[in-house]
């Protein structure tokens, strides 16, 4: 299966390398490195890339490359989705994936790819597992570590290894038994220029943090099951419960973890928080163009809409923009040719507005093309959908757990054309 | 310089690896890893390295691990001093230090030590620890790639690992099945349905690589369901299909899915679920290769959710989508919407988005995606502008209501500022013009005009093979055009250059008059052309069209031959041939086969015999003449039964079944496969899908895997028919449904019941516990004191007593005279009294041993224990685990005892009920709570009850 792995800066410098079946030449990261300049942006290299004997699969992931050496047949989504775990064990352990953390650890980084992969084959890819067997680096263990000389490394078999709930080690003991879950929801949509919904549906996911003692056996159930279109759950939850009973039942692992992800699809009217009106124009002669953007609440449920950004892909030709915004601070970035207008609460009193002349490279043609707006917002204590969690029940344990549930709705991919 | 410092480097590193300090070893081994990790060579310290193998730090140990594995090739001899560190460490009584030798030790790629590794790799295969034996099927593999000679051997192990029921080691087995023996689909037939019932329980990898393997042998074993007159037991859908059956009923017998088939279906369905794209993957193409038609709608709103994942999965997920999307485009039609592109898309997403949106393309929604497309074609990103411009042609040339409107569109693209954009339109038009041209011959004008303008070749060589093939529509501009073009011909690219000579050889033929001297010039610069391929064709042009001596018969067909009609172009999606691979795999995503692809067969015409699958357990071995009790009970316990429910209508079958348990041995009338044949028919008739029917249905596979081909299991197959009838009869009913699962125990008991008892026998316990209770404190007891403990050795009073052993004490100051139990005993449980001791000096004591008859529960016994003055009440209250007689049975008979015991008491039956008390008597004291946990089917079937 996964034969090498190669970590590849965005610059281009192959800084980690391990193999897990011969030693294959870092000379095959060559292919990958033909891919990535004729991509130009990072984003647009293809994910399998072939070469005469071996398959590239990659995936880029906070300004990393992870570039994967197969040999024979083997899905591609395998290895992809275990390159993502690997990210996110690396993002686990040390607070972030990236190439100075990377660098640091090396040896955990090292003993870490040793134990999740067994000549190619996933052996332990469950963060709690693998934090039996190797423990995370804190700054107190780093400490006592040189001065005792004792290890990062476990002796004995993780428990959860051998059980048939993988997931979860025995004997969490804590003082303060508390359950919490985040229930985020983004909204994803596309609004055309007169402000009319193309597309829209709402992507929510639960996130938990558990932290409760002993084999806790957690249910949780929703006032309004019916909503959820679509769901994907953590491998601790009993699906046939769901399926009977639409009651999510599990025993959770430890720690934060994502209990599920739901689709609310856009046959259920989507709520869309805000309105856009823009209108940008480019003069056929003098070089210059016009922008004015105003933004205000839609369907807000009478919450207030908190960090509220709007970004513009400008044309190329844009050269400077000279605007006025009566909230909030714009930006404009002449080498991406990104306009970013940070305008943070929204006011439903006094709607801020962005307005004012761009300059163009003159000479050049008007730009044909009309750019788009992503809109980013957040608005605390609302699920737009109206998904509501019941309640939540604990057996198995005697203790009783605090409980609690936040709602945040957020915009995921939404966009305005123009 | 650099070298020489690297040397100095590792110098230190060398005198560190040999100091005492174990945390100077650590420290250098740490920096070591660091240099393999940045792929410095680090080789030549092999040597020092190798001699910490058996430190005690196991930090340091893993690190050298890693050392080794990484060098060992290079260095094979100084690699061999470490092999008996390993050898040693595969004893070990630590589980992860035994898997962590053998991982090393089959990484270590030496050939000499393949011996050696077989030989762990068997042994490993049969430890106790599933961890082990994961391992051990990992270095399966590791093995077949260092020496493929070894296929035999290893083939063996594989074969013994697939039987293995952990979850653990199932992913990995299979895994290794794929890499060494492919081919040996005979290995899976019998773990076939045990694979199929623990793949929820498997790790998520695991998962992904059964489905694969799965989906290879269920193309092989059954027959297709994709045939019209198809009968499936999902049973909504059967009046349906059975009005259309009448109708053809006499071409072909109607096709009825193998049950295995409809099992590998509905237990990978639940993983669509799975947070591992992957898995999903892996389900919905398994769905797509195997599932009937109509129930291959599920996958599609699991697949438009990975659509939200990453980057790399979207684009994965995508093509497999435009693959079917093809096929069939009903399934992704409603999730349209979904594949809308985003401006911040990645080039290659939005390329896949744009090929699936053309392929759902129809009349109905054809106006929404060409609106859609609109937008697309004003986007910032030129080469997604010019791909859609393409969509928009074969949308064009598909749904022929909107040819028109599209060509319109693009021919207002043609005024476009951007170069690609417009070149691509004119690339388009020209292959729209080709099916309907000579309606436009004013766009074809307008082409010419633009043809000044317009600088990409093929933008360029499509306009001028227009002038040429039309040039009876717009006889004045075409000359005029090849005029211009011998103007600039020399600094044209070649295939401009080819189609003027096109355009001039098919002017001369029509209009020699005009064109005569300017295709023989353009033939002349031709004629000296850098490239081959032109001077070819000139050449060829010129001898066809100019009539001379030398050009016989051919030049009469000239105008025939270049003014032939062409037939227009078929634009279709660059996914069409993809099929041929198996979705899903990287040969699908690559369109090319990759080393190791397992091309999936096509169905099998007639299914393979179906009873391959069918697995048998080994019978315990029954001793000879041992009593048969309890056999004529059945019979009545049944009739009970029925009496209960008062239905007339079964008093037959009710003796029927009655009269066929008590005569189970001889009862020879109906073949096996028969029976589980009807078993299944009942099953598929009955229409309800309450939950206590599928527990049942559950319980009915288990049984199906544990068919013992004797008479008893025969009846045991019958009874089942007959139980399974029944909830035909009332399955609307919930209750009746629980009765008919307590009816189908009830003969399973009966059936078995003996069965078990024969092989009942006691053995010693594995561990009696030393301490002693309290029966009678000295205070309470006025100077005389009483402990108990129990023996569990089996009692000698009497079978159905506990035996207790009684420790009696005098702490008083003088003799105790006539210690005895009353005869009254107030619970009236049968004691078996110890024999009165006459006299009991002060300090000292006595043991005796007494048995009481608990009756199976654990209610406590009272009794008095009396003195020649004293009667002290006292009581005995046994825990549940005293009450049982230790015996010996293998694992499948406990697993069979273990279902039918839980059931019975998730039925809240009254254990009395059920023909003496088994279910008690079966548990296995320790050993047996000790296997609960270990039991994989008992965790699954603690699952499909929900308990």
């Amino acid at each position: 299966m996964i034969h090498s792995l190669f970590l590849i800066n965005n610059a281009g410098d192959l800084f980690l390398e391990k193999h897990w079946k011969s030693v294959i030449s870092r000379s095959i990261c060559d292919y990958f490195f033909e891919a990535r300049e004729k991509a130009v942006e990072p984003d647009n290299v293809p994910p399998v890339i072939r070469s005469p004997h071996h398959y590239l699969i990659n995936i880029y992931r906070e300004k990393i490359f992870f570039v994967s050496v197969i040999q024979t047949e083997v899905p591609p989504l395998f290895v992809i989705e275990f390159l993502h775990r690997v990210a996110e064990t690396f993002q686990d352990y040390f607070g972030e994936c990236s190439e100075t953390t990377i660098k640091d650890n090396v040896v955990i980084v090292y003993e870490l790819l040793e134990e999740m992969l067994d000549n190619g084959f996933p052996l332990a890819t469950e963060s709690n597992i693998l934090k039996e067997l190797i423990r995370p680096p804190t700054i107190l263990r780093s400490m006592v570590n040189t001065i005792t000389g004792s290890s990062n490394v476990g002796e004995t078999l993780p428990t959860g290894q051998l059980s048939s709930i993988p997931w979860r080690r025995a004997g969490v003991k804590y003082t303060n038994n508390e359950a919490y879950f985040d229930v985020v929801e983004e909204i994803d949509a596309i609004l055309d220029k007169s402000g009319t919904t193309v597309f829209a549906e709402i992507q929510g996911v639960i996130d938990a943090c558990v932290k409760l003692s002993g084999m806790p056996d957690l249910s949780l159930s929703f006032m309004n099951p019916r909503l959820l279109d679509d769901v994907s759950f953590h491998p601790c939850v009993r699906y046939k419960r769901w399926e009977s009973e639409r009651v999510i039942s599990f025993i959770p692992p430890d720690g934060n973890f994502q209990l599920m992800s739901y689709h609310i699809s856009a046959q259920n009217l989507v709520a869309i928080p805000i309105y856009v009106k823009q209108n940008i124009s480019f003069f056929e002669t003098g070089s210059s163009g016009r922008l004015d953007i105003t933004v205000g609440p839609k369907q807000t449920m009478g919450k207030t809409v908190e960090c509220l950004v709007v970004t513009v892909h400008m044309p190329k030709v844009v050269l400077s923009a000279n605007l006025n915004a009566t909230q909030g601070t714009y930006n404009y970035d002449p080498v991406t040719k990104i306009l970013l207008w940070d305008i943070g609460k929204l006011n439903p009193q006094k709607l801020p507005n962005l307005k004012g002349s761009l300059s163009l490279q003159s000479g050049a043609p008007k730009p044909e093309e009309s750019p788009s707006l992503n809109i980013d917002l957040k608005i605390q204590q609302l699920a737009i959908s109206g998904l509501k969690v019941n309640r939540l029940d604990m057996y198995g344990e005697k203790y009783k757990p605090f409980k609690g549930v936040k709602y945040v709705t957020k915009a995921g991919k939404f966009q305005v054309r123009t | 310089m650099l070298n020489h410092c690297f040397l100095c480097r590792n110098e230190d590193l060398k005198e560190m690896l040999e100091s005492s300090k174990e945390s100077l070893k650590l420290e250098a081994m740490k920096r070591i890893v660091g240099l393999i990790a940045k792929g410095k060579n680090a080789s030549e310290l092999f040597p020092a390295v190798v001699k910490n193998v058996a430190s005690k730090n196991i930090e340091l140990k893993k690190l050298v691990y890693v050392y080794l594995v990484r060098y060992a090739e290079e260095q094979q001899d100084l690699a061999l001093l470490s092999i008996s560190t390993f050898q040693r460490a595969l004893k070990d009584p630590n589980q992860l230090i035994r898997a962590s030798a053998l991982r090393v030790l089959s990484s270590i790629r030496v050939p000499i030590i393949v011996p050696i590794m077989m030989l762990s790799i068997k042994e490993a295969s049969t430890d106790l620890s599933p961890y082990v034996r994961k391992t051990a099927a990992h270095a399966i593999q590791k093995l077949y790639s260092l020496d493929p000679d070894q296929k035999e051997h290893l083939i063996e192990v594989i074969e013994k690992l697939l039987k293995d029921k952990s979850t653990l080691v199932a992913g990995s087995v299979v895994m290794a099945f794929e890499e060494v023996c492919p081919d040996r689909i005979d290995l899976i037939h019998k773990n076939y349905r045990k694979l199929c019932n623990l793949l929820v329980d498997v790790e998520e990898w695991g998962q992904v690589v059964i489905i694969h393997m799965l989906t290879r042998y269920a193309r092989t074993q059954f027959v297709s369901p994709w045939r019209e007159d198809a009968v499936f037991d999902e049973n909504s859908e059967k009046a349906f299909y059975d009005s259309e059956e009448e109708r053809r009923v006499e071409q072909s017998k109607p096709y009825i899915m193998d049950p295995d088939h409809r099992l590998l279906l509905r237990n990978t369905k639940p993983l669509l679920q799975s947070r591992n794209t992957a898995v999903v993957m892996a389900v919905s193409q398994l769905y797509w290769h195997l599932a009937p038609t109509h129930e291959l709608s599920i996958i599609t709103k699991s697949l438009v959710r990975l659509l939200r994942s990453h980057r790399e999965v979207q684009y994965i997920v995508l093509q497999n989508i435009a693959t079917m999307s093809i096929q069939r485009k009903g399934m992704f039609e409603p999730f349209m919407k979904s594949f809308y592109v985003r401006s911040t898309d990645a080039t290659h997403i939005k390329t896949l988005k744009l090929e699936i949106l053309t392929n759902l393309a129809n009349e109905a929604n054809i106006s929404t995606i060409l609106r859609e497309f609109q937008t697309y074609v004003k986007s910032q990103d030129k080469a997604f502008a010019a791909a859609t411009i393409q969509a928009i042609g074969r949308c064009a040339t598909n749904i022929s209501e909107v040819t028109d409107t599209c060509l319109n569109g693009l021919v207002l693209l043609l005024s476009n500022r951007d170069e690609t954009v417009v070149a691509e339109s004119v690339v388009v038009i020209k292959k729209l013009l080709q099916t309907q041209p000579s309606q436009h011959s004013d766009i074809i004008k307008h082409m010419a005009k633009l043809f000044d303008n317009i600088t990409v070749s093929m933008a360029r060589a499509s306009i001028l093979w227009l002038m040429g093939e039309y040039c009876e529509h717009v006889p004045k501009i075409a000359p005029d055009v090849l005029r211009k073009m011998a103007k600039t011909f020399t600094s044209e690219e070649d295939i401009v250059k080819l189609q003027t000579v096109n355009l001039a050889a098919k002017l001369y033929l029509t209009n020699s008059k005009q064109t005569k001297l300017l295709t023989q010039y353009i033939l002349n610069l031709g004629k000296y052309d850098q490239s081959y391929d032109i001077r070819d064709r000139t050449r060829f042009i010129r001898q066809l069209i100019v009539p001379n001596e030398k050009s016989g018969a051919l030049s009469k067909y000239a105008r025939r031959i270049l003014m032939a009609p062409k037939p227009a172009p078929v634009l279709q999606s660059a996914f069409k041939d993809r099929d041929r691979f198996q979705l899903g795999t990287l040969s699908h995503s690559l369109n090319s086969q990759a080393n190791g692809y397992l091309e999936l067969s096509d169905w099998p015409a007639v299914a393979p015999d179906q009873s391959v699958r069918i697995v048998e357990v080994v019978e315990p071995v029954k001793e000879a003449g041992a009593p048969v009790f309890g056999k004529s009970k059945p019979g009545k316990s049944d009739e009970k039964f029925y009496s209960d429910s008062e239905e007339e209508e079964e008093e037959e079958e009710e003796g029927s079944s009655s009269e066929d348990s008590s005569s189970s041995s001889s009862e020879e009338s109906e073949s096996e496969s028969e029976s589980e044949e009807n078993s299944d028919d009942s099953n598929k008739s009955s229409s309800s899908q309450s939950d206590s029917e599928k527990k049942k249905k559950t319980l009915k596979n288990k049984k199906l895997q544990q068919q013992k081909p004797d008479s008893k299991d025969r009846t045991k197959f019958f009874l089942m028919h007959i139980v399974l009838s029944f909830s035909n009869q009332f399955v609307a009913s919930c209750r009746c449904s629980l009765l008919c699962l307590y009816v189908f125990l009830v003969c399973q008991f009966d059936t078995i019941s003996w069965d078990v008892r024969v092989s009942l026998q006691a053995s010693s316990p594995v561990f009696v516990p030393e301490t002693s209770r309290e029966l009678l404190h000295r205070m309470t007891g006025k100077g005389l004191s009483a402990q108990y403990r129990f023996t569990r050795q089996p009692c000698i009073y009497g079978n159905s007593m506990v035996s207790l052993q009684l420790t009696l004490s005098n702490s008083s100051d003088q003799a105790l005279e006539n210690i005895h139990i009353s005869e009254k005993s107030s619970t009236g449980q049968n004691i078996h009294r110890f024999n009165a001791i006459e006299r009991l000096e002060p300090q000292a004591s006595v043991t005796v041993s007494m048995g009481v008859d608990f009756n199976d529960s654990t209610q406590a016994a009272n009794f008095q224990l009396c003195t020649k003055e004293d009667e002290f009440s006292v009581s005995i209250q046994p825990a549940v685990g005293e009450l049982l007689l230790p015996i010996t049975m293998s694992e499948a008979d406990f697993t069979k005892e273990q279902i039918y015991n839980k059931i019975t008491k998730t039925l809240k039956l009254n254990l009395n009920e059920i023909p003496c008390g088994l279910s008690v008597w079966l548990a296995n004291d320790r050993l047996g709570t000790g296997n609960l946990f270990k039991n994989n089917n008992l965790l699954k079937c603690y699952k499909y009850l929900n308990i």
